[in-house]
C-alpha cells in the first residue's frame, strides 16, 4: 500500500472501533461485515462517518462491491480523486 | 457443494433463543378476529395494540359489503396485470377517488403497498439518476432503489443539513435526483421536518416524494397526510400509500400532478409484471377511501387515543422513541433478551404490540412499538397503559435494582 493508502487504513480503521466491538484486529483482508459480524445497517452507518470525515459521498450501490478493508481504501482512494 | 442454507445459520440460530424465551414474534398466529382490536392468539382474547389499523376500518359493515359484492360481480382474482387484462372498471375508479381525495391529477394503484414503493423508484428513477434517502427509510424504499439502478446516497435521518451537505457535492447535470421521506417513520412515529427539506430543494432543485404510508388517512386537515399537515403539498412532486394501513385492505399507490405520470404505467416492472389488486381488495379500499374522505371523527379519536397512550407511558416514567404525538409510540427498552421477556409477557397477558429488534430498528435500539388504532376504547388504551406498568415499567425497575446489587457486589 502507498503512504497516502496507509493513513487512509488507520482512518478506517480508528473510525470502525466504535463498530468493532469484539475488537477484531484488522487487516488489509478483512471483510468489514463477516469477520467483524456486524449487520447492514451498522456497515452503512460507519460509511456515514467515512463519509463525514472525508466530504465525499459513497454510494450504496458502490458499498455493495465493497467487502474488505482494502477494497474501502480504494473506494475511498478513488471517491476523493474525484473531488 | 456449500449448502445455500449455510448462510442462514446464524438468524436459525437467532430464531431458535427466541422460541425457548416463549412466543414466535415473527411467526404469531391469530386463530380468530373478534374486531379491529381483538383476536384469539394462543387460546386468549388479546387486544391488537400493534397492527397498523389505525382507523379501524377492518370490520367496516360497508366496506365489506362493498368487498362481497365485487366477489360477486367481478370474482376472486383478476389473473391479469394491469398492461394485460387486469385493469377493471374498480381499478380504475379508486385511482380516480384517491386522486381526487390527494387532491392530485395521477394516481396508479399497485397490487401492494411494497410494490408501490419498488414501482414508483423504478418508474422515476433510472441507472443514470441519483436518489438521496433517508437512512431510516423502509425496507421497501431501499429495494425500490436497488431495483432502479440508480445511485444511491443515504443522508442521515431527518436532517436537512446533511442532505444540503451531500447536494453541493453531487454536480446537478449528471442525471435527474430525487429525494424520498416519509410522513410518519414506521419504527419510532417521528415525522420528516418537511419545511426543512424543501428549503434544501429551493436551494438545489430535485424532485421529492413523500411516502405517507403510516400518515395517509391519519395526518393533516384532510388526512392527506404530513405534506397536507405542514400545508407544503404544492413543493411535493409525488406522493406514495398503502391500503394495508388506514384503509384496512392490501394495496398500494404513487400519485402526481406530473404531466408524463402516467409513463409510471409502461416503465415500471413492478407495475407491469405482478397480477392487479384482487376485485374484493379494491373495491373494499375505494370504499374505506370514501368513509376517509366522510368521517373525519376517525382521524380525530385516533389523535385522542395517541395522545391518552403517549401520555399513560410516559406518566409510568418510560422513554418513547420520539417526542411528538403520533399513532406510532415506541417504547425503549434496555437490551434483546429483556425486550422478548417483555414481550412475551405482555402476551400472556393479554395485549399484542410489535417486538423490533435490531438491525430493523433506528440506532439498534431494542423496541416494544405501539400501534393505536381509532377503534380502540378508552379502556382498552388504560389496558394497554396498565399491563405496560405491570411488565415494562417494573421489568426496567427490577432491572436497575439487579444492576445495582451486580455494582455493589463488585
Amino acid at each position: 500500500m502507498t503512504s497516502s493508502s496507509n493513513e487512509i487504513f488507520a482512518k478506517l480503521s480508528e473510525l470502525l472501533m466504535p463498530f468493532n466491538s469484539n475488537g477484531i484486529e484488522l487487516k488489509p483482508d478483512t471483510e468489514i461485515s463477516v469477520d467483524l459480524d456486524i449487520d447492514s445497517v451498522s456497515v452503512m452507518d460507519f460509511v456515514m462517518e467515512v463519509e463525514d470525515h472525508y466530504n465525499i459521498d459513497i454510494p450504496l450501490n458502490v458499498l455493495a462491491d465493497t467487502h474488505t478493508m482494502s477494497d474501502l481504501v480504494k473506494v475511498v482512494e478513488g471517491r476523493i480523486a474525484q473531488g | 457443494m456449500i449448502d445455500l442454507f449455510d448462510k442462514h445459520q446464524s438468524s436459525v440460530e437467532r430464531h431458535a433463543r427466541m422460541l425457548q424465551a416463549g412466543a414466535d414474534a415473527v411467526g404469531l398466529t391469530s386463530a380468530k378476529l373478534l374486531s379491529p382490536t381483538r383476536a384469539i392468539i394462543n387460546g386468549r382474547e388479546t387486544v391488537l395494540a400493534g397492527t397498523n389499523n389505525y382507523m379501524g376500518i377492518t370490520f367496516d359493515p360497508d366496506c365489506i359489503a362493498a368487498g362481497k359484492q365485487a366477489l360477486d360481480a367481478f370474482g376472486t382474482g383478476t389473473t391479469g396485470s394491469r398492461i394485460a387484462n387486469g385493469t377493471y372498471g374498480l381499478h380504475r375508479e379508486l385511482e380516480s377517488e384517491l386522486a381526487d381525495f390527494l387532491g392530485r391529477q395521477h394516481c396508479i394503484v399497485f397490487t401492494t403497498g411494497y410494490q408501490a414503493n419498488l414501482g414508483m423508484m423504478a418508474g422515476l428513477a433510472g441507472p443514470k439518476d441519483t436518489i438521496f434517502l433517508d437512512a431510516d427509510s423502509h425496507s421497501s424504499i431501499y429495494d425500490g432503489c436497488t431495483l432502479s439502478g440508480a445511485s444511491l446516497v443515504r443522508f442521515r435521518h431527518n436532517d436537512a443539513a446533511d442532505l444540503d451537505k451531500r447536494l453541493a457535492r453531487h454536480d446537478p447535470q449528471a442525471g435527474g435526483r430525487l429525494v424520498v421521506l416519509e410522513g410518519i417513520y414506521s419504527m419510532i412515529g417521528d415525522r420528516a421536518p418537511l419545511a426543512e427539506f424543501i428549503e434544501v430543494k429551493h436551494k438545489h432543485g430535485f424532485q421529492l416524494l413523500v411516502d405517507e404510508a403510516h400518515s395517509f388517512g391519519v395526518l393533516g386537515p384532510n388526512g392527506r397526510g404530513l405534506a397536507d399537515e405542514a400545508g407544503l403539498e404544492a413543493d411535493v412532486d409525488f406522493v406514495v400509500g398503502t391500503f394495508s394501513k388506514s384503509v384496512g385492505a392490501i394495496g398500494g399507490f404513487g400519485a402526481g400532478d406530473h404531466p408524463m405520470f402516467n409513463a409510471i404505467r409502461y416503465n415500471s416492472r413492478p407495475y407491469m409484471f405482478t397480477a392487479s389488486p384482487s376485485p374484493s381488495s379494491v373495491a373494499t379500499s375505494l370504499a374505506a377511501v370514501r368513509k376517509l374522505k366522510a368521517e373525519p371523527q376517525r382521524r380525530h379519536r385516533l389523535a385522542a387515543n395517541s395522545r391518552r397512550l403517549f401520555d399513560g407511558f410516559h406518566s409510568l416514567g418510560l422513554e418513547t422513541c420520539c417526542d411528538t404525538v403520533s399513532p406510532v409510540i415506541a417504547v425503549k427498552c434496555p437490551d434483546e433478551p429483556s425486550t422478548i421477556g417483555m414481550w412475551n409477557a405482555l402476551l400472556e397477558a393479554g395485549v399484542y404490540v410489535n417486538i423490533a429488534l435490531p438491525p430493523g430498528t433506528p440506532n439498534r435500539q431494542c423496541l416494544l412499538r405501539c400501534s393505536v388504532s381509532a377503534a380502540h376504547t378508552q379502556a382498552d388504551i388504560d389496558r394497554i397503559i396498565e399491563l405496560f406498568g405491570d411488565v415494562v415499567a417494573s421489568g426496567a425497575k427490577m432491572l436497575d435494582a439487579g444492576q445495582e446489587k451486580m455494582a455493589q457486589r463488585a
